[in-house]
């Protein structure tokens, strides 16, 4: 057990501080809206030169050409938060299509599409869930029928996230109806401005569309989008989804959440007592934070499992449980603490944080079934962790 | 960096569970809880043979100068095998007396032997209570652990000051749901203190997070018998761990227990390079592993359907492990007060 760095790591930490104070100036402000602000677009080229995002991305296809290390990586996110610094733009083409490409896309591939998605002039959206195919992912039915060069694309997709402002998806379409379920899948690429495809904002509980559905009709879409080979989509896109539910839970978001409620607790009173000082809310607030503790030290433990190269077993499966409930959590016990003015939201004189408090408990109730419902998680917790059998599949009737 | 154990520790933790697998199987843990006392002495020099006493006594005291840690992982496998041991109260004793190097010799070597009255610490009730006057101790104790052979009483008073005293005679068995553990009430009459050592707020942390380390070790037995069993126990032609309503279970009580055994972990490596923030990590873990320990008692019993309600299948050992655990040093609750207040969160 060692938990300090080594100075080789306390060195770098010293520089990406100095990196960031010395450029903070021209980080985006909150005045920055929009994917593609000017503004955002030149911090994320300043934080690529300086190795503070897209950093083991090769320099060829735009990136700071840095080698993979987990703990350099873990500083600068530490960094980040620590000085409350806006940080590397994020979204699905960064976080999954690059790696994707990365490892299975063709040169023309890589060189078309890494650069301008890393410096966030290009949006991407994902096009994997449908009304029929939620947890069962592989039932999706949105078809592509080859005609020449070109595959036309039929169907729809829903729970896509920044559709409205995509150039580009990256999509599992059924190109095989005759192959098993997990055979006939493949994963595709183009541009969201083909004819016949239609979005239309999913309104969701928090008031505002976070996510879209997206309707092909007659998508007529060139075969040199296909990542890897037709029919293999199902390999291809698990690459990636094991990346998305990493994101999910991330314990450093849920601490730094968890101190903005102890913070809430501190500065609110009710009938002349700050909130901390109520003991019943006191004690609940204690509860959360042995929780915080403990998926902190979980997060060590999975971190120590990479370094080594080993896998994190049950300490990595239960990330994407108990993240999004302890999220969720947090913001109930902030409602819970506001009390009446709990219930305020968008906007008036009395609401608290901007509403934020609602919109998580809302947004993250959102993710505690998106990412693979919390009851898929026990699965895969039950079936790969415990090595528990799987359930056994009907007899076709 | 390097969040995990290291080589030594998990020997140490593997080969403590081979003698434990022996001298407290199931059976043996039976014997000891109808008071049969070859059982018990063959436990005890089982332990005593694995060289427990001196673990945590500093080497130039004679002892092996381990850590934390390395206790917690000895704990953990103690509540594992639901054995009933004298090594929590000693290791409390030792990681108290750093500056009686006497007495600290005396434990390595195994010839003190020491008994624990501290539940009026964080608990008065019934008229209990320890008061100092003119150097003497005087009053009662409940609960006081490990008081049977003891050579020394390690004793809070009143004011959660702690002292040695020789062993007291008077003392009367108190009768809980753990037929394994003994529980002693301890009179007071004039004793006096061979030794006073200030601890702070160390010493309940230790107290809170070993025991906290029982209940992790004894839950997690709880875990794997609830799986065992789930794969083997069959209703409407299959296997019940195939249900989801039983696998869930189970992914619940792993979900719940996995993070407190990295937080024990990070608790104890605090408390042993002197983090401050030691204690604190220390009063969570004991209120986190107390809440997901008794879900998993609880839990682990419904998977076994009614077997887990008889005394065939024995696990109301494990679920009164826990439920006795969770009360030893303080409720969770007091342990979040406890963590509240060292950060200063009090008004």
């Amino acid at each position: 057990m060692k938990l300090d760095l080594d100075p080789e790591y306390e060195a770098f930490r010293a520089e990406v501080s100095d990196t960031l104070a010395k450029n903070r100036h021209l980080a985006p402000t909150s005045e920055d809206k929009g994917y593609k602000n000017a503004r955002r677009i030149a911090w994320q080229k300043l934080l690529i030169e300086h190795g503070l995002a897209a950093r083991t991305i090769p320099k060829a296809y735009g990136g700071y050409g840095g080698e993979p290390d987990i703990l350099k990586a873990r500083i600068i996110a530490e960094e980040f938060a620590r000085t409350r610094t806006p940080g590397p733009m994020a979204g699905q083409g960064i976080s999954m299509l690059v790696p994707t490409l990365l490892e299975l896309g063709t040169e023309a591939q890589k060189q078309a599409y890494i650069r301008p998605t890393i410096e966030g002039e290009m949006i991407w959206c994902q096009g994997y869930s449908e009304p029929g195919a939620g947890s069962d992912l592989a039932a999706l039915r949105t078809s592509a029928v080859e005609d020449g060069d070109h595959y036309v694309i039929n169907g729809s997709k829903i729970w896509t996230s920044t559709a409205k402002q995509a150039d580009m998806i990256f999509c599992l379409v059924r190109t095989d109806p005759a192959a098993k379920k997990h055979e006939g899948i493949t994963y595709i690429t183009f541009p969201m401005s083909t004819p016949g495809i239609e979005v239309r904002p999913l309104v969701d509980m928090t008031g505002s569309a976070n996510f879209n559905e997206v309707f092909f009709t007659n998508v007529r879409v060139p075969k040199s989008g296909v990542i890897a080979k037709p029919n293999v989509g199902w390999q291809v896109a698990n690459a990636t989804l094991t990346h998305e539910r990493g994101m999910l839970g991330d314990p450093n978001a849920t601490k730094a959440r968890f101190l903005e409620l102890v913070t809430l607790m501190k500065d609110e009173s009710v009938n002349g007592q700050r909130l901390i000082d109520n003991p019943l809310l006191r004690d609940r607030l204690m509860k959360l934070q042995s929780e915080v503790y403990a998926m902190q030290a979980n997060g060590l433990r999975i971190t120590t499992s990479r370094l080594k190269g080993e896998p994190a077993g049950l300490a990595g499966l239960i990330v994407k449980l108990n993240g999004c409930d302890l999220n969720h959590e947090i913001a109930r016990l902030a409602i819970d603490a506001l009390g009446e003015l709990g219930i305020l939201y968008e906007d008036g004189e009395h609401l608290r944080a901007d509403g934020s408090w609602q919109w998580r408990y809302m947004y993250d109730l959102g993710l505690i079934i998106g990412g693979g419902t919390a009851q898929i998680q026990k699965n895969i917790i039950a079936e790969r962790g415990l090595d528990m059998p799987r359930e056994p599949k009907l007899a076709k009737a | 960096m390097e969040f995990a154990l290291s080589e030594d520790q998990r020997l140490l933790q593997d080969s403590l569970k081979g003698v434990l697998a022996g001298a407290a199987s199931l059976d043996q843990i039976r014997k000891i809880a109808v008071g049969d006392a070859e059982a018990s002495s063959a436990l005890e020099t089982a332990l005593a043979d694995f060289g427990l006493a001196s673990l945590l006594v500093p080497e130039d005291a004679g002892g092996l100068g381990l850590g934390l840690l390395d206790a917690c992982l000895v704990q953990e496998a103690l509540g594992y095998h639901i054995a009933p041991s004298g090594f929590l109260v000693g290791a409390l004793a030792a990681t108290a007396l750093g500056s009686y190097p006497d007495l600290l010799n005396l434990i390595a070597a195994g010839e003190a032997r020491f008994g624990l009255a501290a539940t009026e610490m964080t608990s008065r009730r019934d008229g209990a209570g320890v008061s100092l006057a003119k150097g003497k101790l005087s009053g009662k104790s409940l609960l006081a652990m490990n008081v049977e052979g003891a050579t020394h009483l390690l004793v809070a008073d009143n004011d959660a000051h702690l002292h040695v005293v020789e062993a007291i005679k008077d003392v009367v068995q108190m009768r809980t749901i753990d037929k394994t553990r003994a529980f002693h009430e301890v009179k007071f009459a004039g004793s006096k203190p061979v030794a006073s050592p200030e601890t702070g707020d160390r010493f309940l942390a230790v107290a809170r997070l070993l025991i906290a380390a029982d209940t992790l070790g004894a839950a997690q037995a709880m875990i794997d018998r609830a799986v065992a069993y789930a794969a083997e126990r069959q209703q409407f032609g299959r296997v019940i761990g195939s249900f989801q309503a039983v696998k869930h279970m189970c992914a619940e009580m792993a979900a719940k227990l996995e993070p407190g055994r990295a937080l024990i972990w990070h608790a104890a490596h605090a408390l042993d390079i002197g983090d401050p923030e030691g204690p604190v990590m220390a009063n969570l873990a004991k209120s986190y592993v107390a809440e997901a320990g008794t879900f998993i008692a609880r839990t682990s019993t419904e998977v076994h359907g009614g077997m887990g309600f008889t005394d065939l299948v024995g696990l109301h050992y494990w679920y009164k492990r826990i439920g006795v655990n969770r009360q030893l040093f303080g409720s969770p609750e007091q342990a979040r007060e406890t963590a509240a207040e060292l950060q200063g969160l009090l008004a």
